[in-house]
């Protein structure tokens, strides 16, 4: 039954226009500001390297190369997002790449199949996502000071436990299963690598859970107001906890993928990759405070980041030169981010 | 005739602060009931126990006559608790349909969200309830620039379209324009012509008085006393509240 009485409202405040056709493109325009902003931000690089730097950047084996390259961290970067957008951060996924690789190849060395290690490879990653966000929910230690003790605990974990070496080669499991091999890293067409093919996929299925699932809906709901969404009835600790198994799955699987298309797994694989990921969500968009953040962000700032220090190469600026420039990316993009969210609510 | 809601001796302690010591009250079918307590008196808390938010640490809940143990928030609001929270409980950096379907979405099976639909009953909801007319404000708008009293709008909003029979509402008065504070009155008084049941919490006395069946006073996380409207005058009823909150009894 609904009632009858009008609940309070103060009309006045609602300003009386009628929607024209400018108001609805400006209302568009302001809606998706953040992804217009990143994209802008590419477009504009792109057609400075364009110009400056014809011969490396209108060839294509540059961009072979972003796409063989910028997958390793991207496909991270994604449901890292997701993550926080909800007001936490991990800074473990490197190390959990490597834990990831090491128990792949333990599965693969007890079994002969490659598959079955893929499986388990991924099963740690999920795993060692979900203890982390157990650690982070129910022992109420921050995220940022859980995740930075528990990069060092999984990266502990895999020196330990492979003392042997510090490196062990792919290929044993590459010859034991070739179209493996070929789907996780090949040349679809003879060009086109399989892993940014993975990452379009991991991006799509990002996209999806963020903005078509109520999984998503939470997330954003418990950044923008973990008390309310709380209140409302959402289970803010379960999402939480799911948020950081998915992020170890996606390490994981990322970890594969580089050490199948480097060859060999490294046991300091990952810890490079901080970093570039972190600054990919964050010139991407998303708010370190939470609530807002796109997929389409990450993706394209993914591929800034891959493109500083070969772009610089290519105009001829040596190594020096990269930091700055990366230091000038990042605060530039992150810097239009807060002043569009700002002027466009 | 059975309450709609029954507590019986309802206790709740955060650490050593005793929240709540053996409150029994009730809310009947049809009626709008009072709660009065000066700060920290335990409305809130038990507010939230009747919410499900909070589990009472002893005692007794009962809907309509049935005893209801283990009682969640989902589960609450299925037996047709719903709330206007203090704070709001809103996500002010998102859109009106997300707040309004907030911890409520609606999905196919799989989890995925129908917005269609959502933004639909939005659009519905805000020229039917709202009073959204112009063009200005849509589904689509983020609220963090609504003012208090059309944050309050849709919060009350989205408690009715979820078909509540007992309102709780927690100060919904606080930051509300002298105009809006008439609505929301006279909006409570329409929930009691509709046949349900309301809880109503401020600090105001007179907002209480003017609207209220029945008042129940907190001191103390105790029940100090209980009284009909009809049967007392405001004047007596401020009196009360003074000497309570400085003596711990009412006479």
């Amino acid at each position: 039954m609904t009632l009858q009485t009008e609940p309070p409202v103060n009309t006045n405040s609602a300003v009386a226009q009628q929607s024209s056709r400018s108001q609805q493109t400006w209302r568009f325009v302001r809606r998706y500001g953040l992804q217009f902003g990143i994209v802008g931000v590419m477009v504009i690089m792109w057609f400075l390297l364009w110009l400056a730097a014809p011969d490396t950047f209108r060839n294509k084996e540059i961009y072979i190369s972003f796409a063989d390259s910028v997958p390793y961290y991207g496909i991270m970067a994604l449901p890292i997002t997701l993550l926080i957008i909800a007001r936490e951060i991990d800074l473990s996924f490197g190390s959990i790449m490597a834990v990831g690789v090491m128990c792949f190849l333990a599965v693969f060395n007890a079994t002969g199949s490659p598959i079955l290690g893929l499986i388990g490879c991924l099963l740690a990653g999920l795993g060692a996502g979900l203890l982390n966000g157990f650690i982070v929910v129910k022992l109420g230690i921050p995220s940022l000071i859980a995740t930075i003790g528990m990069q060092f605990f999984w990266r502990g974990a895999v020196l330990v436990l492979t003392t042997v070496a510090s490196n062990f080669p792919m290929e044993p499991a590459v010859q034991a299963d070739p179209v493996l091999k070929e789907l996780l890293v090949g040349r679809i067409f003879g060009v086109i690598p399989a892993q940014f093919i993975w990452m379009i996929i991991v991006a799509i299925a990002t996209w999806v859970l963020l903005n078509r699932h109520r999984f998503g809906a939470h997330t954003y709901l418990i950044g923008d107001n973990p008390n309310s969404a709380e209140l409302m009835g959402v289970n803010v600790g379960q999402r939480r906890i799911l948020m950081f198994g998915l992020v170890g799955a996606a390490s994981a699987f990322a970890g594969i993928i580089t050490s199948y298309s480097v060859g060999s797994f490294f046991t300091s694989l990952g810890s490079g990759y901080l970093l570039p990921t972190l600054s990919a969500v964050f010139l991407g968009g998303t708010s370190v405070l939470g609530g807002t953040g796109t997929i389409l962000g990450t993706f394209v700032g993914s591929f800034i980041i891959g493109a500083i220090e070969p772009g610089a190469a290519a105009l001829g600026l040596l190594g020096q030169w990269t930091q700055l420039i990366y230091g000038f990316v990042i605060v530039i993009s992150v810097g239009m981010h807060t002043v569009l969210r700002r002027r466009i609510r | 005739m059975t309450y709609r809601l029954e507590l019986k001796n309802v206790s709740k302690s955060f650490g050593e602060v005793k929240s709540l010591q053996n409150v029994t009250m009730h809310v009947d079918q049809n009626e709008v009931v009072g709660l009065l307590g000066d700060n920290g008196a335990g409305k809130s808390t038990l507010i939230k126990i009747i919410t499900g938010y909070h589990k009472p640490d002893s005692g007794e809940l009962y809907f309509n006559g049935q005893e209801v143990k283990n009682l969640t928030v989902p589960r609450a609001r299925k037996l047709g608790v719903e709330t206007v929270y203090q704070e709001r409980a809103l996500a002010d950096q998102q859109t009106l349909w997300r707040n309004i379907f907030l911890g409520r979405e609606l999905t196919n099976k799989f989890g995925l969200l129908d917005v269609r639909k959502m933004v639909e009953e939005t659009n519905r909801l805000m020229i039917e309830s709202m009073g959204f007319t112009s063009g200005a404000v849509t589904a689509d708008s983020v609220i963090n620039n609504f003012s208090g009293g059309e944050k309050q709008g849709v919060a009350i909003v989205r408690a009715l379209y979820f078909k509540a029979d007992l309102i709780v509402l927690d100060e919904p008065t606080m930051g509300l324009s002298l105009q809006e504070t008439r609505k929301l009155i006279d909006f409570v008084k329409g929930i009691k012509r509709a046949g349900k049941a309301a809880i109503f919490i401020d600090h105001n006395v007179f907002h209480v008085y003017n609207v209220a069946d029945r008042v129940v006073v907190l001191d103390r996380g105790t029940v100090a006393g209980e009284f009909l409207t009809k049967d007392i005058t405001l004047n007596e009823l401020t009196e009360k509240m003074y000497r309570v909150a400085e003596s711990g009894h009412l006479d």
